[in-house]
């Protein structure tokens, strides 16, 4: 399934800029399909700017400017013919704090689902049956399975976290995006979100935004390293930690800065 | 200059510490330092006196207009017969016509009779329903118009629209506010009701709608302004849950801003049900002043063309009667009776939406 040669994501000479301000400067970088590549880098460097890219989520501010090329498996996100809503649909996102819409479980879980058939009809039983499936993938089934109705916003944070991740389940996105999803929790809930990362590997391509590097490290098999908008280096996370190649990465996981 | 400031100044810089003094002849200094920091002190606890009775001022204010209001309608309940200052005359058919219990004011007959006649020679009747009916009806015809006009332009002005267009629009929103009732209420005379009457070939006449669609135009302001506070509300993070899952902005708005919202909305509009409860000029201009209860026709039967009918509101009749009624008299304290129920009314509309907003903020 993980063909190690397929490519998930590209990006050739990407640029963005928030008014006047260069946030990501000639970024090109080839992330794999179906392994968990790490995006590192001190505050402000541009990490959650460039994953708000792959779904173009950024463009809701209208002072966003962007030039360069992002392709998703080979498709150029940019073309005229890319739905929005089909973009979003395949590279779902994760947010660093547990954004659970102020709705029911039940409710979040086939949110996608139900905004994705408008007008058609949705039976009861499809969508009882992806609940079941997307909580039981996050862990959340033996634990929520009788309190479904119960307002999403009312979870603890972990189980919060865990179902913004179920709820692009039913969806069958081919790429996870997750802005530093464990920041807000402890170090239990820290250990199954990564747990659960482990879990989805394979078949999901998943990019997780960290500033946490020994999460990196443990959770990851690719690595990022970004410094002031432009990418440093991409490698193999033990190669990355081991054996950097810039300077700058070195002075970085040493903890000269950041 | 500079340095002759500085020891002006620094003597009252450092009355609040006299611990440290800054000149060597600090006995000589005392009294004066002691005289302006007990002027100083006096000020500003006049001044906190001021402000505090500033605010204080609308609690007494509220308190005082009811227990005025009250107090003149009291003596309904308390009087046995003749009100002091009506003609003699009148009191003796009175007694004539009536058993003594029935000239007695009664509650029961206020708010359940639609018999309006508070100047009968030969039987008044204090019944408010029609006017009860006639102010519920007009408001709740103008809820059905100004609600989605309301809402649907606070979300426009919240979600669909940025920079510019939104200052703009927002500013003629309110100036929408400042337009006087009495200015609405000769638009609808003047204008509206001839429309009206072209457009759906109603009687001649003034009608319910005609009040009802400026009662629309009033309340939407305080409308658009809550119900934009309260889509502000929402936390961005709502937003780009809905947006990343692939939300189209119409989706965004009524899967996810509307439910998230929902308490201030129903607060945005309970407030413009308390603004229209309470207009009083436009009404009374606009609606025709006839004691009717629209949804009857004279035989009876259900009126399906109930809002091109008269009617007459609570606020109006206070307004176009008081001036004739005499002080004292029965139809005077019934009046006032009125103003308490409407008092009672919008104190509840505008404290429930007062309640919800605090449980909003809250949260
Ligand atoms: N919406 C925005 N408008 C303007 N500038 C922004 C916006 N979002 C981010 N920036 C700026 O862009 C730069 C990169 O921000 P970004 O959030 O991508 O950094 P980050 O690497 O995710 O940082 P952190 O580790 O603190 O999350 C920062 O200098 C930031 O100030
Ligand atoms: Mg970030």
């Amino acid at each position: 399934m993980s063909d190690p040669q397929k490519l998930a994501i590209t990006t050739r000479a990407l640029n963005l800029w928030y008014a006047k301000f260069q946030a990501l400067i000639d970024v090109t970088v080839d992330i794999k399909h179906g392994i968990i590549t790490s995006l590192i880098g001190p505050s402000g460097c541009g990490k959650t700017t460039l994953l708000r890219c792959f779904n173009r989520v950024n463009e809701r501010y209208g002072y966003v400017t962007t030039t360069g090329e992002i392709k998703l498996h080979g498709k150029n996100i940019y073309d005229d013919d890319v739905s929005l809503v089909e973009l979003r649909k395949s590279a779902g996102m994760v947010f660093q704090r547990p954004n659970p819409l102020p709705i029911s479980v039940y409710e979040n879980v086939v949110f996608g689902l139900r905004i994705h058939k408008e007008g058609g009809d949705l039976k009861r039983s499809v969508l009882d049956e992806a609940v079941e499936v997307a909580l039981t993938e996050v862990g959340l089934w033996q634990d929520l399975k009788d309190r479904l109705d119960m307002r999403a916003t009312n979870l603890q944070l972990e189980q919060q976290q865990k179902l913004c991740i179920a709820r692009l389940l039913p969806l069958k996105p081919e790429i996870i995006l997750m802005d530093e999803p464990c920041s807000a929790l402890d170090v239990e809930g820290t250990r199954a979100i990564e747990e659960l990362m482990f879990a989805l590997k394979g078949r999901y391509t998943i990019v997780i935004v960290t500033h946490n590097m020994a999460q990196a490290r443990r959770a990851s098999d690719e690595c990022i390293f970004m410094l002031l908008g432009e990418l440093i280096e991409h490698s193999r996370t033990e190669e990355l930690f081991l054996t950097p190649k810039n300077p700058k990465t070195a002075d970085y996981i040493e903890g000269r800065y950041g | 200059m500079a340095t002759e400031l500085q020891t002006e100044l620094a003597p009252e810089r450092a009355a609040p510490k006299p611990a440290q003094p800054e000149r060597g002849s600090a006995p000589a200094n005392k009294p004066a330092r002691a005289g302006r920091g007990a002027l100083a002190i006096a000020g500003e606890k006049l001044i906190e006196f001021v402000i505090r009775l500033c605010g204080i001022s609308a609690i007494i204010f509220v308190f005082s207009i009811f227990f005025f209001v009250f107090r003149e309608a009291a003596p309904l309940f308390f009087q046995k017969h003749e009100p002091p200052a009506q003609p003699e005359a009148v009191v003796e058919r009175h007694a004539d016509d009536h058993s003594p219990a029935a000239k007695k004011f009664a509650l029961k007959e206020f708010l359940f009779s639609k018999e309006w006649y508070p100047t009968s020679q030969s039987n008044v009747r204090f019944g408010v329903l029609a006017l009860i009916v006639g102010t519920l009806s007009v408001t709740a015809l103008a809820m059905i118009i100004a609600v989605p006009f309301g809402l649907g332009a606070a979300v426009f002005v919240s979600e669909f629209c940025g920079g510019k267009i939104k200052e703009t629009l927002k500013i003629v929103i309110e100036l929408l506010a400042a337009i006087p009732s009495v200015v609405w209420g000769f638009i609808g005379l003047t204008v509206m009701n001839p429309i009206i009457q072209d457009l759906f070939h109603a009687p001649i006449g003034l009608n319910m709608l005609n009040g009802a669609i400026l009662l629309a135009l009033m309340s939407v302001p305080i409308m658009v302004s809550i119900g934009e506070d309260s889509l502000k509300a929402v936390p961005d993070s709502f937003r780009e849950a809905g947006l990343a899952l692939g939300a189209t902005r119409w989706q965004l708005v009524y899967r996810v801003l509307l439910p998230a919202a929902k308490n201030g909305l129903l607060a945005a509009v309970l407030l413009g049900v308390g603004r229209a409860v309470g207009e009083t000029m436009a009404v009374l201009m606009a609606t025709g002043h006839a004691v009717n209860i629209p949804f009857v026709t004279a035989d009876g039967s259900f009126n399906p063309l109930f809002i091109f009918e008269p009617v007459r509101t609570l606020t109006a009749t206070i307004a176009a009667e008081l001036g004739e009624a005499s002080e004292g008299s029965q139809h005077y304290r019934v009046l006032f009776l009125i103003g308490v129920l409407l008092f009672s009314m919008t104190f509840i509309v505008n404290l429930t939406a007062d309640l919800i907003i605090r449980g909003i903020k809250k949260r």
